[in-house]
């Protein structure tokens, strides 16, 4: 474990997205990019759980399809600690990257579209088996029936359809299909926004149960800081596309330094009434200063 | 600190039940709530998904959709400009209907992308509203238009008010939506899930909004939602409901400071929070009784004016 743990399961490396906006016309002349990720560099250490959070548009979920490469990057590198050593993510070639594929999943965040209605549970869950072309078809059909066991579902339940399942079960199925492959790191892309409060006290402590059990590296992309309190090591805090902060969960907490994070942490309700909310509002010259800055 | 005695009430409802037909039998969405709504403050309704907190706002403004229907019960609106009106007795075209739809009762959506038609400008369907419940002048109507985006804090009103949508971003969109609603000035407003959609800091804009209105417009407000916190931030009084059922009534502190109802408990339990980082969270089942809800104890009004589902003897003694 000690080596392991000196050397990050990802090292992200000034990694850029911008998509071109084109002009009217015919020719739909480039005129414009828009920065979805503008230079964002962080790593993750085995085991820990990174929280990315950021409003809508701030480029997060960009970010982590483009570690993933299911969107590729217009710069930058994303170094990833394979089983056989490490590997250069954003350069690779979609061949070469498949075989990576199976080391790095995803968890989406609307368990109503990310299921296809027309496939059983076990045709989902064992999906990216057949994907892979691993084991023969009882060999599949076992590891599914093992798989849907871990996340608290019934082996039955494989010649069931997605419809049959309310949303947190849904939320189960994918987060199935995404371990079936025996994933190192794992991208929970708002995987509990859905969800209500008790489901998705459900789905929490079963992601942090798994992750002790499967030895899982999370990136967790949400909103929802209270969800990121809880569950994250670390929290990035992004905006327009920047990194603006990254600390300690603690710490960013108790001392949040940039603006714009202490606008962010100012606008969450308390459950408790007696705490009022005092949002602030609008963005501090300060921070327009400092976002000039970046 | 104590609440008040109830003065008025604005809407009454007693007993209320809905039913909706499917293929394998009725389904009971709201299966006999009675409460009240005070003038001028806020109720908030809780609960999870399913559990027949937006049905009972729907029926208010006698919105289920078919097949479902009113079974039972009365809602009764008791506004200040008008003898009070029994909306379970309506008649589906009935005019008194019209004029409480965005007249006397509005509101408010969950989805601030749905509400609005992607074909009008914004300023066509705000006045459109303002053309149904007053007799005023096209110019007029406009000018009322302009003042309420003012008011809501969308800059630029009167060149914002020739725009379509899609031209709006999700919070001024919610904007919108809330000066639509505001704009015939209505006695109750009815807030469904309205910042479930957006972004923290957008919510907490909303939020206040909705808070800084209800000062300066007066009137009642009914919000419906399932996030804690935002209860917290702007109801007085609460509502928590279960499958159908009340499961515990009481001012916004006596609910979420010192719930009785294990069910409740559970709930509250549920939210992620500081003082518990990176430990298993509690879930409502994990909670002795919280699942295990019986839905035939009627509710119980307590000394201190809170009413909660449980039995007699359950109920533990309250430190008052």
């Amino acid at each position: 474990m000690t080596a392991s743990d000196t050397k990050p399961l990802l090292r992200v490396q000034n990694l850029c997205k911008f998509f071109p906006v084109h002009a009217k016309g015919i020719r739909r002349k480039v005129i414009d990019e828009v920065r979805a990720v503008d230079h964002v560099t962080f790593d993750i250490q085995p085991g820990e759980t990174l929280g990315l959070v950021g409003e809508s548009g701030s480029g997060k979920t960009t970010c982590a399809r483009t570690i993933l490469r299911a969107l590729s990057p217009t710069a930058g590198r994303v170094h990833f600690q394979s089983e056989d050593g490490e590997v250069e993510l954003s350069s690779l070639s979609e061949h070469a990257l498949k075989p990576l594929r199976q080391q790095m999943q995803m968890i989406f965040q609307d368990p109503f579209s990310s299921l296809n209605p027309r496939m059983t549970v076990g045709g989902i869950v064992e999906e990216p088996l057949l994907i892979h072309g691993i084991g023969t078809p009882a060999e599949r059909r076992e590891k599914a029936a093992d798989i849907l066991r871990k996340v608290d579902l019934l082996p039955e339940h494989r010649e069931r359809y997605p419809h049959a399942f309310s949303g947190g079960q849904r939320q189960r199925i994918g987060i199935a299909r995404a371990l079936i492959l025996r994933p190192r790191f794992i991208v929970c892309d708002e995987a509990v926004s859905a969800l209500d409060v008790s489901v998705q006290a459900q789905v929490i402590n079963l992601l942090m149960d798994l992750q002790e059990e499967f030895h899982l590296t999370y990136l967790f992309v949400a909103h929802d800081l209270g969800v990121v309190r809880h569950i994250c090591d670390r929290i990035a805090v992004m905006r327009n596309g920047k990194l603006v902060e990254m600390k300690k969960t603690e710490e960013l907490f108790s001392n949040p330094e940039h603006p714009y994070t202490q606008r962010l942490l100012s606008a969450i309700p308390n459950p408790d009434p007696d705490i009022p909310l005092r949002p602030i509002l609008e963005a501090s010259e300060e921070e327009e200063l400092a976002e000039a800055k970046l | 600190m104590s609440d008040k005695a109830p003065n008025e009430n604005v809407i009454e409802v007693e007993d209320l039940r809905v039913d909706f037909p499917t293929e394998h039998g009725l389904v009971h969405a709201v299966a006999g709530v009675s409460f009240s709504v005070k003038r001028g403050r806020v109720l908030a309704i809780v609960g999870e998904s399913g559990s027949g907190k937006s049905v009972t706002a729907f029926s208010i403004l006698r919105l289920i959709q078919p097949p479902g229907y009113i079974a039972g019960g009365s809602i009764k609106l008791f506004s200040q400009k008008e003898p009070p009106i029994d909306i379970t007795s309506l008649k589906e075209d009935d005019d008194l209907l019209y004029h409480l739809r965005g007249g006397l009762v509005s509101m408010i959506f969950q989805e601030p992308m749905t509400a609005l038609c992607p074909v009008y400008t914004v300023g066509n369907q705000i006045c459109e509203a303002i053309h149904l419940h007053k007799d005023v002048t096209k110019k007029e109507a406009e000018r009322i238009a302009v003042d309420m985006l003012d008011r809501v804090g969308i800059p630029k009103p009167e060149i914002r008010l020739r725009q379509y949508p899609h031209e709006f971003s999700g919070g001024m969109r919610q904007r919108v939506v809330v000066a639509m609603a505001l704009v015939c000035m209505p006695e109750v407003l009815i807030a469904d899930e309205p910042t479930t959609a957006l972004d923290v800091t957008i919510q907490a804009q909303v939020l206040t909004l909705i808070k800084d209105l209800r000062k300066e417009l007066g009137g009642s407000v009914i919000f419906i939602t399932h996030d804690i916190g935002v209860v917290a931030q702007i109801a007085d009084d609460v509502i928590v409901m279960n499958q159908g059922k009340i499961l515990e009534s009481g001012s916004v502190r006596q609910v979420l400071k010192s719930p009785v109802h294990p069910y409740t408990r559970g709930l509250l339990a549920a939210i992620p929070s500081l003082s518990q980082r990176g430990s298993r969270l509690p879930t409502i089942d994990s909670i002795p009784g919280a699942r295990d809800i019986d839905l035939t104890v009627p509710l119980h009004t307590l000394s201190d004016g809170r009413r909660v589902a449980l039995p007699t003897e359950k109920i533990p003694a309250t430190t008052t």
